[in-house]
């Protein structure tokens, strides 16, 4: 008996995003309503970290909800029937259930059954992972068209009254539709991760601390649910980081990544029409087009002033902002970076859709 | 290796271009945080600088020991190998 070949998927040239969409929930959270909760003032959270709104969504709209309406609108922006997808990749760290993903129901909901769809926890490099793989999977000819989606409902995992990251945060989704293409549309992702630096960026503590506490407190073992507001911060778990190491990580670790990814590219910051960082701090914004010497014509997404850092989804958020006021950037390459909890972080250069 | 003078002379040079401070405010007894009026991003920007100009490392677990501009100066000296 003959060994028999085995097919393989047909390659596709290239990849490029064809189409992008984005979801902004409806409550407006000024630095007034902020400083309710934390000793500050507007000037101080605007010079520290630029953010003069954050949009919050209320109780009754999921992460699922929002990853849905993003999608709709990238799929319509591409011109790609939900039928058409190969694959639905949803990058998230606040959709509530560790099973069944949300990529599942977001693919049901869009009429995109049944595309493999799954879920990626990369926090605020999710969005930048999706693309890495988006763009493998569509140019070894894995999925034609594939739909990433960034979304994040961070105001289920903040404690009002910490000083470290909640008042930054916001909640929303961006989404593209990846396809084929006869020009490379998507450089090479430089992308990884350091978990030396586990802790300096994630929740006070796991599902297995909540169960711990509710059968300690269940039996009466000392543990007493005297004010809800104390369970509340004892048992929900809620974001912390260590600002500064962050801070120093993901301006100066990161300009060299985003520099490599511009080699990886091959392209100089002088060819770019834009450049789109994770969202987290315009500090951190301002300090990486610095040290990266972009040129001025460069655009730079700074969507965190009104939209505060909505993690997984601030890239695809900002350049939809970005496309929307600067309808000439369509065309135009634009390097996006994401970096966060992990500590991960991921790079690219994208043609814009 | 760089004198006590030169590295408050450095530290200065590099505060100033982080906040506009006047270099002549930028003395060994004054705080960062009290007196500068120095934020822990900038400072975490004034200490990668540092780090650059004097060619030692500032681990980040030292950053929050550096209360005063001598307390820098002097981690600064003694790093210099």
């Amino acid at each position: 008996m003959s060994t028999p070949t085995l097919k393989q998927s047909p390659v596709n040239a290239g990849s490029r995003i064809l189409g992008i969409g984005a979801y902004r929930p409806s409550v407006t959270v000024t630095n007034e309503d902020v400083c309710q909760w934390i000793d500050s003032s507007d000037e101080w959270i605007r010079q520290r970290t630029g953010i003069i709104t954050r949009h919050r969504a209320p109780k009754d709209v999921s992460v699922v909800d929002m990853a849905v309406g993003a999608g709709a609108e990238a799929l319509e922006k591409a011109g790609i029937e939900p039928s058409q997808i190969g694959a639905v990749l949803v990058s998230t760290v606040t959709h509530p259930y560790a099973t069944p993903s949300a990529a599942a129901l977001i693919a049901h909901r869009l009429g995109a059954t049944p595309a493999p769809a799954f879920d990626i926890s990369a926090a605020c490099a999710g969005y930048c992972y999706g693309i890495a793989q988006a763009d493998a999977l569509v140019r070894a000819g894995t999925a034609n068209y594939v739909l990433v989606i960034g979304v994040e409902k961070l105001s289920d995992v903040i404690d009002n009254h910490e000083r470290t990251i909640s008042f930054l945060l916001g909640d929303g989704a961006g989404a593209v539709v990846v396809g084929p293409s006869d020009e490379p549309g998507i450089s090479p992702s430089v992308w990884g991760s350091d978990g030396s630096k586990w802790e300096t960026i994630g929740m006070t503590h796991s599902q297995l601390d909540i169960r711990d506490f509710s059968e300690q407190a269940m039996k009466g073992d000392g543990v007493e649910l005297a004010a809800a507001d104390e369970a509340y911060a004892t048992l929900w778990p809620t974001l912390r980081q260590d600002g500064q190491t962050v801070f120093r990580w993901a301006v100066w670790e990161m300009a060299k990544m985003a520099q490599a990814a511009l080699d990886a590219a091959g392209i100089s910051a002088a060819d770019l029409g834009a450049f789109v960082p994770h969202q987290a701090n315009m500090r951190i914004i301002d300090e990486l087009a610095k040290q990266l010497k972009l040129p001025e014509h460069v655009i730079i997404g700074r969507d965190i002033a009104d939209a505060g850092n909505t993690s997984a989804a601030s890239i695809p958020l900002a350049t939809h902002r970005l496309l929307a006021e600067n309808p000439e950037l369509s065309g135009k390459l634009s390097l996006q970076i994401g970096f966060g909890a992990g500590l991960v972080f991921g790079a690219q250069v994208v043609r814009l859709p | 290796m760089a004198s006590k003078e030169e590295i408050l002379a450095g530290l200065a040079e590099i505060v100033n271009e982080e906040t506009g401070l006047a270099p002549e405010a930028v003395e060994m007894d004054k705080s960062f945080t009290d007196d500068l009026d120095i934020d822990s991003i900038s400072m975490m920007t004034i200490v990668v600088n540092a780090e650059e100009k004097f060619d030692v490392k500032i681990p980040d677990e030292e950053v929050k020991n550096l209360k005063t501009v001598g307390d820098a100066v002097s981690f600064i000296e003694g790093a210099q190998a």
